[in-house]
């Protein structure tokens, strides 16, 4: 889409986009750049010159067992915050969508996790369930249940999920709810005098009018679960106890910044930009999608 | 199933409704609840599990204690106040920059014809698949090099260039209609006046609700400053709070961490409620 009226200055507009443009260049292209260039080099031994290699970085890390573990890791945590986090979501929506008195009261309190950075939110939780201290930790305890998340890498991969899901639930809820405002209530009631049940309606009307809704927010709550748990796991549990609860992002945050291992980061850079470039496409495709057919 | 029961009022179905909104509610606000009433107990009534649900009466010496000195032992905290001037300066410095470029970036791309448009256009674009995750080291010797390192320059500068921006307000300058451009150049209004006297004011519920966005965003930072400052007086409220609880074991000053915490959570929190309208539509615009 263009536009017809436009403005004849030819020097103007570059001197508009000089800022984006340089910050752009400058802290993303290049470190970007300086990230795939790496990915086949190789340090010798001495750590002085820097040698070509190829694909080695990339095969080297393929082959390592270890790192295709936190491939796998990685996978099961992103999926149960998603589920966990969209589940509940709806349900709430859904809840909110057909009470007559106190909608905005409950969506507001709902939406406050919004607000909340994953690292503050990793220790909210991280406090409840603190195996000496917590209030919840001691409920689990009374319970029977020998709770502790800073030696049981199971205890230690739940609290993160929940913590991480928690904090994710407001905003698949506000997308739900506008998804179900915007479903005709005509459909609804023809159904209804048809003689469907409510929760028959629910799945057969409503939640496939809702798909392009759901498959945006499993994009988006893909994105949020590959990247932004970082704050979770670093704030709750630094990717331990031993590599319990390190995903992607936390190994190569670990390996560059911590073990210092250049070529291999650099190489698992350059596999997380795949998953988001793969993640963007997806999600801008869909979006377009959307706005043609709705 | 929304309105299908609106024939039948109180016909028991809301009560369930209402029932599962408050569970919800319950599990939503919990962690929070338990933070607020930590941050009034003293660190023996927290270590005396299981503490108390109820507030105790150390409140205001908490707050006072987190806000004036902050937290001594292994981690020498600067005080609180300090922590949320940064995290403020940062979400400021961040909202403001982000907007500024990126609606004078939209504006170029939308209203003017130059050699290396769309090339522009795409670069600003391809941030959007290189975020600081994928870039952690090389980013890190960048910011080295050019000396930000422990500088609020170093910390809010390299964040403020971001795609989402300059798409948001590229596709509302593209519904600008053409009669006001072709109306301001009749009367001799330049590029930069219509942008001053049309543009702007036009575009001020965007600006609005993509400031509610980004100050969220912009506070709530933390893998950026834990790699570009190592100075404490840098610090901002998130990161200080996970210096606080170092490796999460009981000697750990709950009840300040907690307070801290609660002050961490309020000014982003305050901004979501009252600004509701503006942070739905910008949370909205800001996915397309």
């Amino acid at each position: 889409m263009e536009r017809k009226a436009i403005f004849p200055q030819r020097g103007l507009p570059y001197l508009l986009l000089a800022p984006q443009l340089a910050i752009t260049l400058v802290f993303f292209f290049w470190p970007g750049g300086q990230a795939l260039y790496m990915s086949v080099l190789e340090q010798d031994a001495f750590g002085g010159t820097l040698n070509f290699v190829g694909l080695d970085n990339f095969r080297h890390l393929f082959a390592d067992p270890a790192y295709r573990d936190v491939l796998w890791r990685t996978a099961y945590f992103s999926i149960a915050v998603v589920v966990l986090a969209m589940a509940p979501a709806l349900l709430l929506a859904a809840m909110v969508d057909r009470v007559l008195k106190g909608a905005t009261a409950y969506t507001v309190a709902m939406v406050v996790p919004y607000a909340i950075a994953p690292a503050v939110a990793g220790v909210l939780w991280l406090f409840m369930f603190n195996p000496s201290i917590g209030v919840l930790a001691f409920w689990l305890k009374a319970l029977g249940l020998d709770w502790n998340p800073a030696l049981n890498g199971n205890h230690a991969m739940l609290l993160v999920i929940m913590a991480s899901a928690w904090k994710e639930v407001a905003y698949n809820f506000l997308f739900f709810l506008a998804g179900l405002q915007a479903i005709p209530k005509s459909l609804l009631e023809a159904a209804a005098i048809d003689g469907a049940e409510p929760l028959r309606r629910f799945w057969t009307i409503v939640f496939p009018l809702l798909s392009p809704t759901t498959f945006f927010l499993l994009v988006v709550g893909l994105v949020y679960a590959f990247f932004d748990t970082f704050g979770v796991i670093s704030a709750v549990t630094e990717g331990g106890p031993a590599t319990a609860t390190e995903t992607l992002v936390y190994k190569v945050y670990y390996d560059g910044v911590h073990a210092l291992d250049l070529g291999s980061s650099a190489a698992q850079s350059v596999v997380l930009m795949l998953i988001v470039i793969a993640l963007t496409i997806v999600q801008f495709r869909f979006v377009e999608r959307r706005v043609h057919y709705s | 199933m929304s309105s299908g029961e609106a024939a039948a009022p109180g016909s028991g179905r809301d009560g369930l409704a209402h029932v599962v909104l408050w569970a919800g509610i319950a599990i939503t606000a919990f962690p929070l609840y338990v933070a607020l009433v930590a941050s009034s107990l003293t660190p023996q009534a927290i270590a005396q599990a299981p503490m108390s649900l109820l507030p105790g009466p150390e409140l205001y010496a908490n707050y006072r204690d987190v806000l004036v000195k902050g937290l001594s032992g292994s981690y020498l905290s600067p005080p609180v106040w300090r922590m949320l001037w940064n995290s403020l300066v940062m979400a400021v410095t961040i909202t403001a920059g982000k907007i500024s470029i990126s609606i004078l970036s939209a504006y170029a791309i939308v209203f003017f014809r130059f050699p290396g448009r769309m090339l522009c256009f795409w670069l600003i674009f391809l941030t959007l698949m290189l975020p600081v995750e994928v870039r952690i080291l090389p980013t890190y010797e960048v910011v080295t090099k050019l000396g930000l390192i422990n500088t609020m320059t170093g910390l809010t500068i390299p964040l403020i260039a971001s795609a989402t921006g300059t798409l948001l307000f590229r596709q509302f300058f593209l519904t600008i209609p053409d009669e006001l451009v072709e109306a301001a150049r009749i009367d001799g209004a330049g590029p930069l006046r219509f942008f001053k006297d049309v543009v702007v004011p036009l575009s001020a519920t965007n600006i609005a609700a993509l400031a509610v966005i980004l100050f969220i965003y912009g506070w709530n930072q933390y893998l950026w400053p834990l790699l570009i400052t190592t100075d404490n007086r840098l610090d901002t409220i998130v990161v200080g709070i996970k210096k606080m609880i170092g490796t999460g074991d009981a000697a750990t000053d709950w009840n300040l961490v907690m307070a801290t915490t609660v002050l961490a959570v309020l000014p982003p929190a305050l901004v979501v409620v009252l600004m509701r309208r503006w942070f739905v539509k910008g949370l909205v615009d800001s996915e397309k």
